[in-house]
């Protein structure tokens, strides 16, 4: 059997999901017998592959970036799968939504600055009005809720995944767990 | 014909980065930026809750170091409480440091930047990660892995729960730790010995090999800050932050959380979401200074442990004054993780570790008040202001990557400048630019965390502005 591709993404989240994934610890290089990891914030691949069997994607859709990202991993995975409470509702991030990010923006480069107050524009994203989880965007096909899922959710359901056996999440984790 | 390279995403880094390279028209390197790209408004929307709740609320600014969020938050908590933990707790939350620290440093080392150390910078990026790793050298694969194990693990028997746990509370902790668990970590430690003192072997065993990389990654004199003991020795969750200048001589000493809001001032430059910290009396950029492992070892004359202490007086031999080349950090953190797990054997010997009393109450006695810690990446300080009611009115974080700004984005100028000539780069060139910035191992989930993707590309620009060329890779 050859090993299913799988990549890792990041949008606006704080990266506590990624780090749930890593604490699998040893039961990562089992998993490595089963799967590639293509493309994540702990590989080196720069550009997102044409194919990937499953996606996990981590975090809210903050910014245009995280917009034409989570189109781009949609388009070229076949499996997406939202990876914790940010990706799956919204979460943490969205708490800035009844603010908006003029006001967010304002606050931490003009107010909060002692030196050439500006609000930064060069290379740097615009950030959307409203902070949104990736369904909004995109079909997910698996939702994994947590905050993050722990490490024994990820290793059960990515197992399951890449054996076709049968998976029941709502046993695994939930919302805010 | 103006040409720039960009690097995006940095990969193998906590968070994400671009970086991009201009060339100026004879294709030499004129400057370089480290873009930090996306912000998230955690001291705004914090506004109008209630103050007990912001540990457990900041600590979701970074899963990688929550403890220190946790930490910094709690204390700025309790100076508003005005009130002192009970000395159990105290150490429990030393140790819920430490195990942190050396979780974050393994992380670091291994998962991040070994691949680099190990594999080589010009290796197959396919494999240039810690499963390669893992495949070439399992021994220090599977130290990594351990090692990291063994802080996550600890934090977990400590809170109940890896990644964001909810144990640390103004006022103390929830709970006290058991006996059980005290042996846990207690027959977890031989592991843990053995584990770091193979990655300080393998390290110093390769280090020499990269004589080229250390004179050109971040290699100038700067100021440095961070935590220090009244006898010296290094801390990180209590103490007091010292500055040194580029000669080691005392800039300011005795700086207390409070007293960093006063002295400690932001830039913004328009192509970062991460500000520019910098000491005010001195002004920006003049008063800009790094922060974290190496900085740490350069302000600090004991670790305090003596396994650590005999390696700081090594590391030390490297130089008379500060060491200055941020490759460093590598070395640096090893020595840190040494003492992490010196520290937490030394801290399960207090005999009232088992005590029950770990949390102090009390409400609103001062309307402002911060906290400071060490993270792992450097010094991190959060300041709150509240209303009578406990609500929060206003609250400023400074967090490490914004210290280290200005001095990454330096590094990646002279690496840049050492692997780009005549508008010509090799992969392995670029990674190694990327390897400066892995090696200030930069939190860019607290500094506001970034994300964007692009193909690596070096991009051919005329003068009219068109494209004319690119190369992806
Ligand atoms: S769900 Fe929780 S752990 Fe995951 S990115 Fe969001 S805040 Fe972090």
């Amino acid at each position: 059997m050859s090993k299913l591709k799988v990549a890792t993404v990041w949008l606006d989240g704080c990266s506590g999901c990624h780090m749930s994934f890593l604490d699998m610890d040893e039961r990562l290089l089992k998993l490595a017998e089963l799967i590639d990891i293509v493309y994540s914030p702990i590989v080196d691949a720069k550009v997102f592959p044409d194919e990937v069997d499953i996606a996990l994607v981590e975090g809210a859709v903050a910014s245009v970036d995280d917009e034409a990202k989570i189109k781009k991993v949609r388009a070229h995975s076949k499996m997406l799968i939202a990876m914790g409470d940010c990706a799956v509702a919204g979460n943490v991030p969205s708490m800035r939504n009844p603010i908006g990010p003029e006001k967010i923006l304002d606050r931490a480069y003009i107010e909060n600055a002692s030196a050439q107050q500006q609000i930064p524009c060069v290379v740097v994203p615009k950030l959307l009005k409203i902070v949104r989880p990736i369904h909004e965007f995109v079909t997910v096909d698996v939702f994994l809720p947590g905050c993050p899922p722990s490490a024994d959710t990820f290793y059960t359901a990515l197992t399951a995944l890449v054996t076709g056996a049968p998976l029941d999440i709502s046993a695994l984790t939930r919302f805010g767990a | 014909m103006t040409q720039t390279i960009t690097i995006d995403p940095v990969t193998r880094l906590e968070g994400h980065g671009k970086i991009t390279i201009m060339l100026d028209s004879q294709g030499q390197v004129e400057d370089a930026h480290f873009h930090v790209t996306q912000v998230r408004g955690f001291e705004k929307f914090s506004e109008g809750r209630p103050f007990y709740e912001m540990p457990s609320l900041m600590a979701r600014i970074c899963g990688i170091c929550p403890v220190s969020h946790l930490l910094a938050s709690a204390k700025a908590c309790e100076a508003i409480m005005a009130v002192r933990i009970p000395h159990t707790a105290a150490q429990l939350r030393r140790m819920l440091n430490m195990a942190q620290m050396v979780q974050s440093h393994a992380l670091s080392f291994f998962h991040l930047s070994s691949p680099d150390l190990l594999l080589g910078m010009e290796s197959d990026p396919r494999t240039r990660n810690i499963f390669g790793v893992a495949a070439a050298r399992p021994d220090l694969g599977l130290a990594g892995i351990g090692l990291r194990r063994f802080g996550q693990h600890i934090i977990e028997l400590l809170g109940s729960k890896r990644i964001h746990t909810g144990w640390v509370v103004p006022g103390g902790v929830t709970e006290p730790l058991s006996a059980a668990h005290r042996d846990e970590i207690l027959s977890m430690l031989p592991e843990a010995f053995a584990n770091v003192k193979l990655a300080l072997t393998a390290y110093k065993q390769i280090a020499d090999s990269f004589k080229q990389e250390i004179e050109v990654f971040a290699n100038f004199p700067s100021n440095y800050l961070g935590l220090i003991n009244e006898d010296e020795s290094i801390e990180f969750t209590d103490g007091a932050l010292r500055l040194i200048d580029p000669t080691g001589t005392i800039i300011e000493d005795g700086m207390t959380a409070h007293r960093f809001t006063e002295v400690i001032g932001e830039a913004v430059e328009n192509y970062s979401y991460t500000k520019f910290v910098y000491y005010k009396p001195l002004g920006y950029p003049q008063g800009s200074y790094r922060v974290g492992p190496l900085p740490r070892l350069n302000i600090v004359k004991s670790m305090g442990t003596p396994q650590a202490d005999a390696e700081l007086a090594f590391f030390k031999q490297m130089s008379a004054g500060p060491i200055e080349s941020s490759f460093h950090y590598h070395h640096a953190r090893l020595v840190e993780a040494l003492y992490g797990v010196e520290n937490i054997e030394r801290i399960l010997a207090d005999p009232l570790i088992l005590d029950k009393h770990v949390r102090a109450t009390a409400g609103v006695n001062r309307l402002e008040g911060a906290g400071q810690i060490e993270a792992p990446r450097g010094t991190l300080n959060h300041h709150y202001k509240v209303d009578e009611n406990g609500k929060i009115t206003w609250a400023n974080l400074v967090v490490a990557t914004g210290h280290n700004n200005k001095a990454m984005n330096l590094g990646v100028l002279q690496s840049a400048k050492a692997y780009v000539k005549d508008g010509k780069f090799t992969p392995g060139a670029l990674n190694r630019v990327e390897a400066v910035i892995r090696a200030f191992d930069p939190c860019l989930s607290c500094s506001t965390h970034a994300f964007g993707q692009m193909p690596l590309v070096m991009t051919l620009v005329n003068a009219d502005g068109e494209v004319v060329d690119q190369l992806i890779r």
